[in-house]
């Protein structure tokens, strides 16, 4: 089965397995999160906190019972950079997960597989075996004594909203999944009440690189708010579909001449929770500055229907939503009819307008970030394609 | 249900609440593995984790019906998930769900009458640079076109007598 | 994985989600009693740390809208009505569920945060099937006000007209019109947390998401035990009792029918509320005149009957404590346990069936005068029991329920035909187009007109207690109970406390009263000996109790438990008005407690009309033949898996 399609060169497939961790033990926790911190390694799940900062905070908040979360419940739209990095790569991922464990204390690690990816189980589990054999994980790691780790699978039940970290710990617990009121954070008050941090797929895989090649190394990418490289899941509309590595601040012009997508009227950064960035803003840069992503690109070309897109991603969101919050819940509804509207031609401008407002409140007023990101694509379709949306007619076609 | 069925499957779910653990953290684990054995969750099923778990069945209901890969109506063996999410859509997945539906008889949501085939729409498989994609069980096809539709069904019901790939332990190739 | 957590406690039911860890650590924040100042719209205060914005701008006076938030029950944030600025952050945040741990600057009521509400409420409007008009929450809804508050001048994205769920009215006591649900889940937060009964969850999710019971069953068939609290903090009318008005007034209608009603104390000190009156303000007497405006042929005091159920319930407990303690009678089944909750008792049915022994048989007031009603009052009077409707004013949801249970017809007839909740009489009474604040005070009939205290301190948690301790007491030492308590105010059995437990000593013994010749030769096997005594209020606090008698704790070497199945007793109960708070029923159980200190005679069995039934017509005594026929009762083992 084709798990793992991949287009160019990888870093993770040139960094030496086993190294970084190396490096790390021989070092003292606290000397580790200087590193990760120097790097500039942020999030790279889309929402861009800083790596160090998280397990900082998680190390510091206090209680015996840690935990480290590997959020592999990648259900972004147009995402699929986390099935390769863990159907190629595992071992970084495990191995930035015990780096992490080592530098908060913690003594147990799980990883949130999705229920789509159930096939990639057995193979997790392989890698997870042998690492045990090699005494990479369990008692006494690596000959250290005292330092204790392991990692199990939980596996998802598909669900969007559990890729939400305190849905994801929610979940975990046995529970629907249902984003936390926010404070307290899982950094001290996460999976059954105890200090976790919850980390992408991405990102365990990238801190177990900066080990293995230094701080430096990785900083010498991007830009200076967003540094290193990160990996692109492309799709849609271009010759060259696949997982891609870029520098972050590569604008979206030159990415679209790499993956074959040049003739692009708008290309879709971050899936269904992010913006549509419409030919006009190709200058601009995917980095947590400009426009930040998970390292989804949907790319579109001419011959597409925008409000055929905005639906879709409603249609996504009104399906995928926890249902608890009332913006969300409901707002959603509300623009997806919209978008139907605008189909057939009757929606006026006042009531659009109405709608940018609503969707502005749901950015500002729903719970968790699935509602307060739910009416981005709908806002940017809305603000960049007024002449494709406006008195539509029947006779209406996008070219 | 028989009475001697129901107590085969209390012992079932004993030995699963015991091999979990009791307590609430084990109530996916377990969802989990008597749907992957018998293809949804039944009332009575519920009642008895909740009572395992100490929780209450209408707790139970309401895990089940959050999560996508969690039935509480009988499944298909099969359970056929194509993905509807815009990537697919603009590979053409539309084409792909009518033939499905000719092929099978049914519509989306639907279980085919002889219990072998259901027939879902997914969110967003991860295929995205291979749509259409679709899962059968825990199989996922890529760039499936309608044509392709009669063969995927033809395999899945060669399958019939043995015990399909539910399981997790069998990975098919 | 086996790790368990030091969180993981008292709470493990309800999502964390709903339930709000926080709430938890905050208390124990809060005791620590470190103080934040704050600013919340220009006006400093300090605040403990832990403490929510919605409570500090209450501290400063300052409104902010709230929905899904009830003091009673543990935080959700899920509404988003409450949305406040705080200063440096991008998104809005909930004010009922944000707790301050530093220092922040909140604005309440900017542009944004106005336009946020709004914009929440105009979504809520849009899928609620706003039959205002039709509704049982017309004028009192909070959705309603909210609506008001915010000046909503238009259905702005629409407004749903046509229904998606069926009317779920298969309970005899709570109603379910799911098409008025605004998903606030406070009757979640209810049901599984403060009750832990567990019958409603949300069910589903995303825009599909409902309330629902398990299966979607209709709440008749699930382990629903009509206790109506969802209904006392439903901010909607999607809950509501099942109202039988309308027969009520067929009867009251129809000349050839003789219709009384029974009032307990409860609803008496509430009903006020439904005019206008601040809670604690009893109106029994003027209310008296006002039933009989309403056409009722007589008014009659519950607490005749509360007295009587003191009589057979605390002999019964001697006839146990003697089995137990004399005959060394391994089936005495003690802790007897009360009975006149019927949500608690319908609890017992379903959780602990195997407790059924220990319930006491005597019937709850309600059905007791029932069944006097239409026995002992009909012979009395000259009437055919057929003719006669029976119709109970109760603070309770689950009464209607009781009174449909087949086994209580030991009359021949429907005991109690109708029970009304006071929410139900106070809209009848309203429908009359009587004031009952502006009418005269006048007595209940006879031949049940005398009542005691004791009677009427059945209303609050710990009175049943309270009641048969005086009575028990004083037939046993054969002394005044104002001996041991000052006023016979037996107070380490009140207060609000949720679990009690209580132990008395009798030093001494006295004769054998008449009343109980027949059944007791003596006392003396109980000098000496310690009454040991619990009390419980809401399901959740029964649900300790009984797990505590199970695992053989304290409250398993009791001799007598009072269980109430609502939160405060029956003050608190399903059927009283609506909203409901700590304060509010603090402000009932004051007023009850100043009810009782009103009366004469403030003991049960020092009631002459009590002491005339036994006289003329239960005339072998407490627990004697006829009473067994007429004020005992059978139950039934329901356990809780649902076919």
């Amino acid at each position: 089965m084709i798990v793992s399609t991949r287009t160019g060169s990888l870093t993770f497939a040139e960094v030496a397995p086993g190294k970084g961790m190396d490096v790390a033990l021989a070092r003292t926790p606290a000397d580790v999160l200087r590193w990760i911190d120097a790097s500039g390694l942020r999030g790279r799940g889309g929402a861009g906190f800083p790596t160090s900062l998280k397990w900082e905070l998680a190390a510091k908040s206090p209680g015996a019972l840690k935990y480290v979360i590997c959020n592999a419940d990648e259900g972004e739209p147009g995402t699929f950079k986390d099935r390769v990095i863990l159907a190629d790569f595992a071992d970084l991922v495990f191995e930035g997960m015990t780096i992490a464990a080592y530098c908060i204390a913690a003594r147990q690690g799980i990883v949130y597989l999705r229920a789509e990816y159930t096939y990639l189980r057995p193979h997790l589990e392989a890698v997870l075996a042998r690492r045990r054999e090699a005494h990479l994980l369990g008692k006494g790691i690596a000959g250290r004594a005292g330092f204790d780790f392991d990692i199990e699978i939980h596996m998802g039940s598909g669900s969007y909203v559990c890729g939400e970290e305190t849905a994801l710990i929610e979940s975990l617990e046995g529970q629907r999944g249902e984003p936390r009121n926010r404070p307290p954070f899982p950094i001290d008050t996460g999976y059954l009440g105890n200090p976790t941090t919850v980390n992408n797929v991405e990102t365990f895989a990238w801190a177990a690189c900066i080990l293995a090649r230094g701080a430096d190394w990785f900083k010498e990418y991007g830009t200076a708010k967003s540094t290193g490289h990160k990996l692109f899941s492309v799709s849609g509309d271009c010759q060259r579909p696949g997982v891609y590595e870029f520098p972050l601040g590569i604008t979206i012009e030159a990415f679209l001449q790499e993956v074959g997508g040049e003739d692009a009227k708008a290309v879709q950064v971050g899936g269904a929770a992010g913006q549509c960035v419409p030919r006009g803003e190709f200058h601009r840069a995917l980095a947590y500055e400009d426009i930040p992503t998970g390292g989804s690109i949907i790319v579109f070309g001419p011959q597409r229907d925008m409000l055929r897109v905005a639906a879709n991603f409603l249609e996504f969101f009104i399906d995928e939503s926890c249902g608890q919050c009332t913006p969300c819940r409901e707002g959603t509804i509300k623009l997806l009819e919209g978008v139907k509207m605008l189909q057939r031609g009757q929606c006026s401008m006042d009531y659009l307008e109405e709608l940018c407002s609503l969707g502005e409140t749901m950015q500002l007023a729903s719970k968790c970030g699935l509602g307060q990101t739910a009416p981005n694509t709908f806002l940017s379709i809305v603000s960049h394609f007024r002449d494709e949306i406006l008195g539509r007619t029947a006779a209406w076609s996008p070219e | 249900m028989f009475l001697t069925e129901r107590e085969r499957l209390r012992d079932e779910l004993v030995e699963l609440a015991d091999r979990f653990g009791r307590s609430r953290g084990a109530l996916l684990f377990i969802l989990q593995e008597v749907q992957n054995r018998y293809y949804s969750i039944s009332e009575y099923a519920m009642q008895v984790i909740a009572d395992l778990l100490d929780i209450h069945p209408v707790e139970v209901h309401s895990v089940v019906s959050f999560y996508s890969f969690l039935n509480e109506r009988p499944q298909g063996q099969f359970v056929i998930r194509l993905c509807r999410t815009i990537t697919c859509d603009m590979a053409g997945k539309d084409q792909v769900a009518r033939q499905l539906e000719n092929d099978l008889g049914i519509t989306f949501g639907q279980t085919t009458p002889d219990g072998k085939f259901s027939l879902e729409w997914a969110h967003c498989l991860g295929m995205c640079d291979q749509g259409p994609a679709m899962l059968v069980n825990q199989r996922v096809y890529t760039r499936v076109t309608p044509e392709k539709i009669h063969g995927i069904l033809q395999e899945c019901r060669q399958r019939f007598g043995v015990h399909a790939v539910a399981d997790g332990k069998e990975l098919p190739q | 994985m086996t790790d368990t957590s030091p969180h993981e406690s008292a709470h493990t039911r309800a999502p964390a989600s709903q339930r709000s860890r926080t709430a938890e650590m905050l208390e124990h924040a809060k005791r620590l009693g470190k103080m934040i100042p704050v600013t919340i719209d220009g006006n400093p205060i300090e605040v403990p740390l832990g403490t929510s914005v919605l409570e500090a701008a209450q501290r400063l006076g300052i409104r902010i809208p709230t929905l899904c938030y009830h003091e009673d029950l543990c935080l959700a944030g899920v509404c988003r009505v409450c949305v406040v600025q705080i200063e440096g952050q991008r998104t809005l945040q909930a004010a009922c569920s944000y707790p301050i741990t530093a220092p922040i600057n909140v604005s309440t009521h900017t542009a944004k945060v106005r336009r946020a509400r709004r914009h929440v409420i105009d979504l809520l409007l849009s899928a609620h099937v706003g039959e205002c008009y039709t509704c049982s929450r017309n004028n009192h809804c909070e959705l309603q006000d909210l609506a008001a508050e915010y000046g909503v001048d238009a259905f702005r994205f629409g407004r749903r007209e046509t229904r998606r769920y069926p009317i779920d009215a298969s309970s005899h006591a709570v109603v379910r019109d799911m098409d008025k649900c605004v998903l606030c889940r406070r009757c979640v937060r209810t049901c599984i947390d403060l009750q832990e009964v567990g019958v409603l969850e949300a069910l589903r999710r995303g825009a599909r998401t409902k309330i629902g019971t398990f299966m979607d069953k209709p709440l008749g068939s699930v382990v629903c035990i009509s206790c109506g609290q969802c209904i006392n903090r439903c901010p909607t009318g999607a809950l509501r009792a099942n109202d039988p008005t309308d027969d009520v007034w067929d009867a009251i209608d129809d000349p050839d029918k003789h219709v009384v009603i029974q009032t307990a104390p409860s609803p008496r000190a509430a009903i006020g509320e439904c005019f206008g009156l601040e809670p604690g303000n009893a109106i029994t007497f003027k209310l008296n005149s006002a039933l009989r405006r309403c056409g009722f042929d007589r008014v009659f005091d519950t607490n005749f009957a509360a007295d009587l159920t003191i009589m057979e319930e605390g002999v019964e407990l001697l006839l146990r404590l003697k089995r137990a303690l004399v005959d060394r009678d391994s089936t005495a089944a003690l802790p007897q346990l009360t009975s006149c909750s019927p949500g608690w008792v319908k609890f017992l049915e379903h959780f602990y069936p195997e407790y059924i022994p220990n319930l006491s048989t005597a019937k709850s007031p309600q059905q007791m005068f029932g069944a006097l009603l239409k026995t002992y009052y009909t012979d009395l009077n000259g009437l055919d029991p057929r003719n006669v409707v029976t119709v109970a004013l109760m603070p309770c949801s689950a009464k209607k329920f009781e009174c449909n249970r087949p086994e209580m017809c030991a009359s021949g007839f429907k005991d109690v035909d109708y029970g009304l909740t006071t929410r139900e009489l106070g809209k009848m009474i309203r429908e009359a187009g009587v004031d009952p604040l502006k009418l005269p005070k006048s007595d209940f009939d006879d031949p049940f007109g005398t009542a005691t205290g004791s009677g009427v301190i059945f209303g609050t948690t710990g009175g049943v207690m309270e009641a048969a301790l005086r009575t028990v007491l004083e037939l046993v030492t054969g002394l005044k109970v104002e001996k041991f308590f000052d006023h016979a105010d037996i107070v380490p059995v009140r207060g609000f406390e949720g679990v009690r437990h209580v132990e008395i000593p009798v030093t001494q013994v006295g004769p054998v009263p008449p009343l109980v010749a027949h059944l007791f030769n003596n006392w003396k096997w109980l000098k000496g000996a310690t009454l040991k005594v619990g009390v419980a209020h809401g399901t959740a606090n029964a649900k300790k109790v009984m797990e505590d008698v199970k695992a053989g704790g304290q409250f398993s070497q009791c001799h007598f438990i009072e269980f109430m199945a609502c939160p405060g007793g029956c003050l608190g109960g399903g059927g009283q008005p609506t909203p409901t708070s700590p304060a509010i029923r603090a402000a009932r159980a004051k007023a009850i407690y100043a009810e009782d200190r009103s009366y004469t005679i403030r003991k049960s069995h020092e009631n002459p009309a009590i002491l005339k039934v036994y006289d003329e017509f239960l005339t072998d005594g407490p627990c004697g033949h006829r009473s067994h026929k007429l004020l005992h009762t059978t139950y039934t083992p329901r356990g809780k898996y649902i076919e």
